[in-house]
């Protein structure tokens, strides 16, 4: 498809890879920002104020946005011209040399990264306000780690898609890291850095066999070394790819923080600054995501059948034992974290359908794309609520600090109801598509069995979002003991409900100061929940996000096979 | 007149949207007004649309109307649409038109309620939801509709959601609602996959091309579906609680409207049943068999009035899920219809008792209520008559109906189920004639003293028994000591007069001793003289001191018999206190003897004296009399005499497909069969005439614990959940907590360098993690190099 893109860079006179520069455009914005803002903000001191990095990010991040239109004009022309898949070392999609690609799938996770980024840059402003904390290094390392999470996601080269991990990770470390005067903040960074390092490990050795086994690191090299291509017996000679193949997996799992690789997420999640939370459960997990989709479902497409079964195993884990979990934590950034693992179990079954060679495919394709934009939405607005109803210091997290949302702030607690259902897939909300078009793909595809599990784990969560829900809107003081198994009380039928003593109502809070912060949050975090509460609502009812683009940057995807 | 259709889910969704936007401004009672008047242009345009489908041929009453073009990703699409059959237009009519009366009662119910427009928004919300529900032309549609009334449900339970009782019971029926989702979404999915069409009009047509299996797992799909939101066994559990919320809910959602809509999905999808195999529908027939009978015996212990009518409500849903099983379809939605109807007259004209007797729902507590309240009497009655299947009002045609085609269903034991529905059907007169002369015959139990105020009052006064017992023996102390007193200063005076008489002895032998004639002598004789003297005063003094003993002597024992006297009568006071339960299940001709203790009674007791119950306001009786016209003359719409009567049936016929079981009964069998219903019917009225009237037997031989527990079902979901499945969730937090869970336990070390930090925070657990990351790792590997080769797809 690109291949005619590729024809305009005969001109390019130096020797070097032929690079299409007007296709990289989303790419270099968000990492050239970064740049500019680390130099400008040093060398003119005046800048480094609180305003500047965070309007200078969301513009970043806008600008990286809208500089996609174009691109998914040509790439979406070219799908049209119907290129095939070319047997020179390129491949058609690909720019610099093979060793980046674009289509309508890199577009569609570029345009979610960014997403992520501008709401995150909203929720950091207020953040670094109420913490007294600033610096523009908070900024910058994100624009650099979203940048990586492109390059992760349009590689087309596992040493590039190496390259994109470890920006993107690094980054996000150090983030987690930050709060300086935060000890969870830089225990969670420290956890986060040991194992990622170990994660990275495990998937450079994967790049290493599965160059030995094809000799290639380009996608493209590596499916035409497939058994579809050189007619080898996958049972007899592929263990060496098959082993690379299993280690690039770990290394994704555990970057998507999937059973059972998940042990670092609820730590983390629960230590790290909020803000940064919301990033690296949207933005990290989606170019997570997005790489683990492109090599399997292209580089490692021939051998599909033997992936998918570990595909599914991580899968089922991950929706049963994150939504289990999450049921057993009364800090709710632990349980949100349990539930992003969740989340994490219906994208791999997402993966898994796509892999499906009929119709379940584009169908398992869609789903994922449309899984990673509302979860983005979603879970970047959770972590939103989190950080505003953290209060000064960031340690209000508790079940019972949520107790009475629905008094002190009422429009926070109805944007926090509507996210919440939205991760528990209740009809109207954008969650209840994409779960929705998951268990469809699955049906399509056949995997009763796999979608009865993703329903199954569905509803055991829907109950833990159901528990944050109702300790918002109880007000009485009575019973506040009882929340803690109320859940599951209320699953059994709790027999007479437990005697509230003093039908008092809430009396004056302990802490005044974590009130006024519920009370008038930050404006721009505020802004930052509505859009994606908004954005959550109108995916709801109008699922199809107009004119095909899913069903386009899906078949993207799927080109290859 | 067809194309009007969209109008119907319409009106309350624009009421709904004006009711946010202003309902708070417009408040009590234009709120409600306005909601009313939304539900009636629903009610109006379904009429319109009514009146045009019965205009078309019998073929053609199979109307599609496409609005807009929703879900088109691709493969994937789906359209918003409206499917209008006699099915769907007759699920609106009642829908709306009962609706309507609701909205209306609801007006006056509510009124002074806090969050009064808050109540309409919901309830209009509701109305909007479930049309979707039934005029979805897609399974998705009605998916939602299916969700948006689930969630109005937990919102208006929920609604005084101060109370943890209502919250709590909300939570229920969202948790367990999600269990019956589950099956929808896998019936859906199932049906998309085979057929490849979510659309009724394709399901439909071509349900016969499904293979015996799919068919048969879709019905058991759809039937868990439809047991978790029509309240069947084992999901029933949520609809009891659910009557925590204010009551026209409890008419309108869980009785008449969105409790039966799993019965219509099951009907709605009636070509689909066709297809399976025998035993799904059996299975069906036998939950709902089950279910009426279990719920009626449930029923009959209970004694708060929301309850009775909660499990009858599940008992009668029941019925549906029978007559749905055997292929009696129009036997079924002809119930729902009457059921709809009386039903809804009976959970209001309940509500009307609760408003008119300050908030009480205690059967015990009511009685002879039907002279103060006539006209809620005399419409709950038709509504009892027809509930117990009484001839000619509506319920005794339509169930009479339903047990036919139980009869009739011979390949899934239909015998039995005849059996099963005959019996429920004896009890359900039997509760429901209990449920009547309790509260509206018999004594007028309100004004009587409960068992807890007795109780009280007879503690009041052995208290002041033993207070008088206190006195007495405080006075005997002090008589006792009086006597002790006494007792001294006798003494005291005998060794005085000792002294006065050693004094005349000296002076004696002084005078004896000295020489008259001495100067001395005349003075020695003065003091004889005196000593002399003084003797008798001392004497006197000592028996004026004796005296003293005797009296206090005397009032000790009148003190000791005092005391005795008041232990005695405490004795006897406690012997006589009666052992009364908190609440008096009260002997149906007298009041509880409180003759004894009435002065003692407590406050509560004299305010209800000063308070009487009073017939509700007019928005609150005139729709149960439209409702109890409505109940008592349903049987019309499909009277069983002629073909041309069958009205019902034939309207139906378009949405049936020909699904509709064949009755081979011969006309006398017919008559047999109504005759016996009828017959238990009335010997099971008579009889608890004689029970609950005449107190000919002892009631307790019916309200076994065991019935009135709900056969510690409930219990003993909470022992699994509270015993077994807790310790399941407990131990997940425990391996979360100790294995697993590094968790950020440093908020002690907070400002030490991240040096020293590092060094005391647990990097065991990093540890920990690494080592499971490297066993998933051999894991993941394991399945790679080998284990794909055995268990390759």
């Amino acid at each position: 498809m690109i291949a005619l893109v590729a024809q305009d860079t005969q001109t390019v006179a130096l020797p070097g890879p032929p690079v299409v520069w007007s296709l990289l455009w989303p790419f270099l914005i968000l990492a050239v920002g970064g740049v500019l803002l680390v130099t400008v903000t040093s060398v003119v001191p005046v800048l480094r104020g609180r305003s500047f990095p965070a309007a200078f990010t969301c513009l970043t991040a806008l600008a990286s946005g809208l500089s996609l239109i174009p691109v998914w004009q040509r790439v979406d022309r070219l799908d049209l011209v119907g290129g095939t898949i070319g047997s020179g070392t390129e491949g058609p999609r690909s720019l610099v040399s093979g060793a980046y690609a674009v289509d309508g799938f890199t577009v569609f996770v570029t345009g979610v990264i960014c997403v992520s980024v501008f709401l995150t840059a909203l929720l950091l402003d207020g953040y670094l306000r109420r913490e007294g904390l600033d610096g523009p290094e908070w900024y910058v390392l994100m624009l650099m780690s979203a940048s990586g999470g492109v390059l992760l996601a349009s590689a087309n080269d596992l040493i590039v898609s190496f390259l994109g991990l470890e920006i993107l990770s690094i980054a996000a470390y150090v983030m987690a890291a930050l709060h300086l005067r935060r000890a969870e903040s830089q225990e969670a960074g420290f956890k986060y850095f040991v194992l990622g390092a170990l994660a990275s490990a495990f998937f450079l050795y994967g790049i290493a066999l599965v160059y030995g086994a094809t000799g290639s690191t380009t996608l493209q090299g590596i499916f035409a070394a497939g058994p579809n291509a050189a007619g080898l017996d996958p049972r007899t000679d592929s263990s060496l790819i098959l082993a690379g193949m299993a280690l690039l997996l770990v290394g994704f799992a555990f970057k998507v923080s999937a059973v059972p690789f998940h042990f670092w997420a609820p730590d983390v999640y629960q230590g790290a600054p909020s803000p940064v939370v919301a990033f690296m459960a949207s933005g990290v997990k989606v170019a997570g995501f997005a790489g683990l989709a492109r090599i399997f479902l292209y580089a490692f497409q021939p051998y599909w059948a033997d992936w998918r079964p570990a595909i599914a195993a991580l899968a089922v884990l991950s929706t049963i034992v994150g939504g289990l979990l999450a049921l057993a934590q009364r800090n709710v950034k632990r349980m949100l974290a349990y539930s992003s693992i969740n989340h994490a179990g219906f994208m791999l079954l997402a993966i898994h359908a796509a892999a499906s060679p009929d119709d379940g495919g584009q169908r398992g394709a869609e789903a994922l794309l449309f899984y990673l934009l509302a979860y983005t939405v979603m879970v970047t607005g959770t972590f939103g609520v989190a950080t505003i109803v953290g209060g000064r210091g960031d340690g209000r997290h508790d079940l019972d600090d949520y107790r009475g949302l629905s008094r002190s702030n009422p429009l926070l607690a109805g944007v926090m109801a509507i996210l919440l259902f939205s991760q528990a897939g209740v009809p109207f909300t954008s969650g209840f598509f994409a779960k929705f078009r998951v268990i469809g793909a699955l049906a399509s595809d056949g995997s009763y069995a796999l979608g009865g599990a993703a329903m199954l784990a569905a509803v055991i969560s829907a109950v833990l979002y159901l528990r944050i829900v109702v300790s918002m809107f109880l007000i009485d003081n009575g019973e506040a003991h009882e929340a803690d198994h109320e859940a599951v009380d209320a699953v059994a039928g709790g027999r007479a409900a437990p005697e509230a003593e003093g039908d008092t109502l809430v009396e004056a809070s302990p802490e005044a100061s974590v009130l006024t912060s519920v009370r008038a949050p930050a404006p721009t975090a505020l802004l930052a929940v509505c859009l994606a509460a908004a954005v959550t609502l109108v995916l709801g009812l109008l699922p199809d996000l107009g004119g095909g683009i899913l069903s386009d940057a899906a078949s993207a995807l799927l080109l290859a096979g | 007149m067809l194309e009007a259709a969209w109008l119907i889910p319409a009106f309350p969704l624009v009421g709904f949207v004006l009711l946010v936007a202003f309902g708070r401004r417009l408040g009590d009672p234009v709120a409600g007004w306005l909601a009313t008047l939304a539900s009636a242009g629903a009610f109006a345009s379904t009429l319109v649309v009514f009146v045009g489908l019965v205009g078309e041929e019998g073929e053609r009453r199979f109307f599609i109307q496409h609005l807009f073009s929703w879900v088109a990703a691709g493969s994937f699409s789906v359209d918003a649409g409206l499917l209008v059959d006699p099915l769907a237009v007759t699920m609106c009519l009642f829908i709306t038109g009962v609706g309507t009366l609701i909205h209306l009662y609801s007006i006056g119910y509510m009124h002074g309620d806090r969050n009064y427009s808050k109540f309409f928004v919901y309830l209009n919300l509701f109305v909007f939801s479930m049309l979707i529900l039934v005029l979805g032309d897609n399974m998705l549609l009605t998916f939602l509709g299916w969700e948006g009334v689930g969630a109005c449900s937990y919102l208006l339970i929920s609604f005084w959601f101060t109370s943890e009782a209502n919250a709590s019971a909300g939570k229920k029926a969202f948790v367990t609602n999600r269990v019956g989702d589950f099956g929808f979404m896998l019936a859906m999915f199932l049906l998309f996959h085979e057929i490849g069409s979510i659309r009724y009009a394709d399901i439909l047509t071509r349900a016969s091309t499904l293979s015996t299996f799919a068919a048969t797992l879709a019905v058991v799909l759809l039937l868990l579906a439809a047991a978790g939101k029509s309240a069947q066994l084992p999901l029933y559990v949520w609809l009891p609680d659910a009557m925590a919320g204010p009551t026209p809910v409890s008419a309108l959602i869980h009785a008449a409207t969105m409790v039966t809509s799993g019965v219509f999905l099951l009907t709605r999808l009636n070509p689909v049943l066709a297809e399976a195999d025998t035993w799904s529908r059996g299975l069906v027939a036998w939950i709902g068999a089950g279910t009426a009978l279990f719920a009626a015996t449930v029923a009959l212990a209970q004694n708060d009035i929301k309850k009775v009518l909660a499990y009858s409500t599940v008992s009668q849903l029941g019925y549906l899920f029978l007559a749905v099983g055997v292929g009696g379809y129009v036997a079924a939605i002809f119930h729902m219809v009457t059921h709809a109807f009386f039903k809804a007259l009976l959970f209001l004209g309940s509500g009307s008792v609760i408003h008119g007797m300050h908030d009480e729902q205690d059967m015990r507590r009511m009685g002879g209520l039907y002279k103060f309240m006539p006209l809620t009497g005399f419409t709950f009655i038709v509504g009892w008559l027809a509930i117990a299947g009484v001839f000619p009002f509506s319920g005794f045609w339509s169930k009479d109906e339903i047990l036919l085609y139980a009869w009739n269903a011979d390949e899934i034991g239909g015998k039995g189920l005849w059996v099963v529905g005959i019996v429920t059907a004896v009890l359900t007169a039997f509760y429901m004639t209990r449920q009547v002369i309790l509260t509206f015959f018999g004594r007028t139990r309100f004004y009587d003293a409960t068992g807890a105020e007795i109780t009280e009052a007879w503690s009041a006064r052995i208290d002041a028994v033993r207070q008088e017992m206190t006195a007495a023996e405080v006075a005997r102390d002090k008589a006792a000591e009086a006597v002790g007193k006494a007792t001294d200063d006798v003494a005291k005076r005998t060794e005085a007069l000792e002294a006065a008489r050693g004094e005349v002895r000296q002076a004696n032998a002084a005078v004896a001793t000295s020489n008259p004639a001495d100067d001395g002598h005349d003075k020695l004789v003065k003091a004889l003289d005196k000593a002399v003297k003084a003797v008798p005063k001392a004497e006197q003094a000592l028996a004026k001191a004796t005296d003293g003993v005797g009296t206090a002597e005397a009032g000790v024992l009148t003190a000791t018999d005092e005391l005795d006297a008041a232990v005695a009568r405490l004795d006897e006071l406690k012997a006589r206190q009666p052992a009364l339960p908190p609440l008096l299940v009260t002997a149906r001709t007298s009041a509880p003897d409180v003759s004894e203790v009435e002065d003692n009674l407590p406050e509560s007791y004299r305010h209800r004296q000063e308070y009487h119950p009073h017939e509700s306001p007019a928005t609150m009786t005139l729709p149960l009399m439209v409702l109890a016209v409505l109940a008592a003359l349903g049987g019309l719409l499909n009277l069983p005499f002629t073909s041309r009567l069958k009205v019902l049936e034939h309207w139906l016929e378009p949405s049936l497909f020909g699904h509709e079981a064949e009755l081979s009964a011969s006309a006398a069998t017919k008559w047999v069969l109504a005759a016996l219903a009828l017959g238990g019917a009335l010997g099971a009225i008579v009889f608890s005439f004689r029970v609950y009237l005449r107190g000919r037997m002892r009631p307790e031989t019916f309200e076994k614990p065991v019935f009135a527990h709900a056969w510690y079902v409930d219990d003993s979901y909470a022992d699994f959940f509270g015993g077994p499945g807790r310790k399941l969730f407990d131990l997940a937090a425990w391996f979360d907590r100790t294995i697993v869970d590094g968790a950020v336990r440093g908020t002690a070390t907070v400002l030490s360098g991240a040096g020293r930090y590092l060094r005391v925070a647990q990097p065991g657990f990093v540890r920990a993690y690494a080592t499971f990351i490297g066993f998933g790792t051999v894991l993941v590997m394991a399945w790679f190099l080998v284990g794909r080769l055995y268990l390759r797809q």
